[in-house]
């Protein structure tokens, strides 16, 4: 199957997708299009659409933001980092939910970590990228994951636990002013 | 085909969405306005996706052909 194909332009020839880009406001200034990711799961499966998405708006010439709240702190978390947190509860929470991008359960079927191993093997033959994969693409793109201040206090995370390239700890006034400025779309996954 | 030379080409045969398209991304910073850049990609949905790409970007996608299952895009940087 052949697409069609351009003719080999010359210096008049103007690409139909420069034009079709909104014109500049009178004051000068196009927005940039902008995504956010409200991150709360920490799944295998729920984190693949986070960081697909958001490596994928940042390599369309969007900014993008991914919020990680709750679970979805731990995907990000040192994965040498077995144990974290304080207290008897904050502890025993990372021994439950394992932290690191390296250990994410699957959200179905995830037969006691049969599911993820199954999945790896797919994403093998299929060539999918792995969640470790797409973290690197995205931060090296320059997605900006923020990570929420309350959750970390709350789980006993330290910023020591964490990976690096992970943008200052922020909250929900933040994120509600980020999802309003103009040409943004956002997602909570 | 373009009379310009490539200036750079990106292989991104055997990858899946979204790695085409940020590998692409990432070549891009390395070349100037007006370069142009190949991608070869194996992936069905690539086809669509470089389309909408260069649209979001405002990059050109100056020609895409398909040769023995291999999808042939050239883009001139914006």
């Amino acid at each position: 199957m052949t697409a069609p194909t351009f003719t080999t332009p010359d210096e008049t020839f103007v690409p139909p997708t420069v034009a079709a880009l909104p014109q500049p406001a009178a004051d000068g200034a196009v927005a940039q299009k902008q995504l956010v990711i409200i991150n709360w799961s920490s799944e295998y499966d729920r984190m693949m659409p986070t960081l697909i998405m958001a490596s994928t708006a940042a390599a369309s010439g969007l900014r993008c933001s991914v919020f990680i709240t709750f679970w979805g702190l731990l995907p990000f978390v040192k994965d040498q980092r077995r144990i974290t947190g304080d207290n008897w509860m904050q502890k025993m929470l990372s021994a439950m939910q394992r932290p690191g991008i390296h250990h994410l359960k699957m959200s179905k079927m995830n037969f006691m970590g049969m599911g993820p191993w199954m999945i790896g093997q797919l994403s093998e033959k299929y060539n999918v990228s792995s969640p470790a994969e797409l973290l690197e693409a995205a931060q090296m793109l320059g997605v900006e994951f923020i990570p929420c201040q309350m959750t970390m206090d709350m789980f006993g995370l330290k910023r020591e636990d964490m990976i690096d390239g992970l943008g200052e700890p922020a909250g929900a006034a933040t994120v509600i002013e980020l999802m309003t400025q103009p040409n943004t779309a956002s997602l909570f996954i | 085909m373009a009379t310009q030379d490539i200036a750079a080409t990106v292989d991104a045969r055997n990858l899946s969405c979204p790695m085409p398209i940020v590998k692409t991304a990432q070549q891009m910073k390395s070349i100037t306005s007006g370069q142009l850049v190949e991608v070869l990609a194996t992936d069905p949905g690539s086809l669509k996706d470089f389309t909408a790409w260069t649209k979001s970007t405002g990059n050109a996608l100056v020609e895409q052909t398909v040769e023995n299952g291999v999808y042939h895009f050239i883009i001139r940087r914006a």
